[in-house]
């Protein structure tokens, strides 16, 4: 009984189809955004993430139709980032479909946006994303915040920067791990627990997952509220479904 | 069969409600409106919202929707979904301030530091939570006791009375989730969001000739 914790497969999307590949280089064409979503809808996929990755200006707006298409199929939660700038592109992208938008880089570059989305439409949909990198401080072990896809370091400290994005007005943190991106390691276990003993909002942990047990420690011991990973389900290594029934077996309570 | 119409008052995405109520409708004509004449023709109405109380009750006034919202509660079968539960209420501490007062009851918020088995319980409540049918009701039919629904929210409805009371969700305390009087459903959930129960739900809604 109670609230279960969320797993959310993220779907890179350049140009309105989904891709897979490594670091945004040799893209690969995984398929039509619905039949993607469908496929994990029925697998048991809690909520779905969408990051829209497409370089040019241009072709930014397939990002809506794709996020319409989408909405008319499949009746979970949709998140929806990737070059959020302004309240408008906010606007544009609830009004298409998404239930949440998720902002990076821009928090950081329009210092009020954050504030100005959520008070505007609730910070149930706004969604802060964190691209933390472990560096080293007066010999202490910090997380910086990076952005641009974490190739700019900002200096900020990503536990504060986290807190006053919750003052801010932001519902929930999407917290990625640049070290462990992509390395199959594990999520920074360090990196989650310290945001999620420090924030009242959710935390969902991404970056690094590899092995099942990796999600059953994303909860045990990194206590997010939910976890995300892309590669492991693109590529097959195994299901949603494969995912919730080792948790279960490991006592933490899934939605079947 | 009729017309349903889903109210749009200017707060937020209610595409995923009419692609989800369209999806289930059968020979129903789905219309998302922002027209009180609308409000007045339909056979049955959806009254969804997101986003603070006070804007939603702004909103809702600028384009004249108080008064025909209000008589199609006591009129035609009606679900509330979200805001659109806690609006019908008599007071909300969101806006320190009365709501429509269709439903006796107040909304609150879920304190912060809350904390269940060792683990801290964030805010907004937001995910997966069972829901407990408290009493039997036509829009229950056909979905299992203590079904996942998806919430997200940080308040919630104190019911000023128990006979209006079909659903409680725990966050760590029992907390008022579905109500019902006469021809009047309402939810906290998202039933748009909530996969297929949710489309059951919203299924029964299309089909229930508000009677309990």
């Amino acid at each position: 009984m109670g609230l279960v914790t969320r797993i959310i497969p993220c779907l890179d999307v350049n140009l309105g189809r989904v891709v897979k590949g490594v670091n945004f280089v040799n893209l690969q064409d995984a398929g039509d955004p619905v039949e993607v979503a469908k496929r994990y809808d029925d697998q048991g996929a809690d909520e779905l993430c969408f990051l829209d990755i497409t370089a040019s200006s241009e072709g930014r707006d397939l990002i809506l139709e794709v996020v319409e298409r989408v909405a008319e199929k499949v009746f979970i939660p949709l998140t929806v980032g990737g070059g959020v700038r302004k309240v408008e592109d906010v606007r544009r992208l609830l009004n298409a479909g998404a239930d949440k938008v998720s902002i990076n880089t821009a928090a950081i570059t329009h210092p009020d946006l954050v504030a100005s989305a959520s008070s505007r439409f609730g910070s149930q949909c706004i969604v802060v994303a964190i691209d933390a990198r472990k560096v080293e401080s007066c010999g202490k072990n910090v997380w910086e915040v990076f952005t641009h896809g974490g190739r700019n370091p900002t200096g900020i400290d990503a536990i504060a920067w986290g807190e006053r994005m919750q003052v801010a007005g932001a519902g929930e943190v999407l917290l990625t791990s640049m070290d462990r991106d992509g390395t199959k390691r594990g999520f920074d276990l360090d990196l989650v627990s310290e945001m999620s003993k420090k924030l009242n909002i959710p935390i969902i942990a991404s970056g690094g997952v590899g092995k099942l047990q990796h999600f059953v420690d994303g909860v045990k011991i990194g206590k997010a509220d939910a976890l995300l990973a892309a590669s492991v389900f693109h590529y097959g290594e195994f299901s949603i479904a494969d995912v919730k029934k080792n948790m279960f077996a490991n006592d933490i309570e899934v939605r079947i | 069969m009729g017309l349903i119409v889903i109210v749009d008052y200017g707060m937020g995405n209610i595409r995923s409600m009419a692609k989800a109520i369209e999806t289930v409708s059968g020979n129903n004509l789905v219309k998302v409106s922002q027209s009180p004449r609308d409000v007045d023709d339909a056979d049955r109405i959806v009254f969804p919202g997101q986003g603070a109380m006070v804007d939603c009750l702004r909103e809702l006034d600028s384009r004249c929707l108080r008064e025909p919202i209000i008589e199609a509660t006591k009129t035609k079968p009606f679900l509330g979904v979200c805001i659109g539960l806690q609006m019908l209420f008599d007071f909300s501490q969101e806006n320190d301030g009365s709501c429509l007062g269709v439903l006796p009851g107040n909304v609150v918020r879920f304190s912060d530091g809350l904390v269940e088995n060792g683990k801290k319980l964030k805010v907004p409540h937001m995910g997966w939570n069972n829901v407990e049918q408290v009493e039997e009701h036509p829009l229950w039919s056909g979905i299992p006791n203590l079904s996942r629904f998806y919430f997200v929210h940080s308040y919630f409805v104190k019911v000023g009375n128990n006979d209006i009371l079909f659903g409680v969700t725990r966050y760590p305390e029992p907390f008022h989730c579905a109500v019902g009087h006469n021809n009047i459903f309402a939810v906290q959930f998202h039933p748009e969001k909530s996969q297929s129960v949710g489309l059951k739900l919203l299924s029964n809604f299309a089909n229930w000739d508000g009677r309990v």
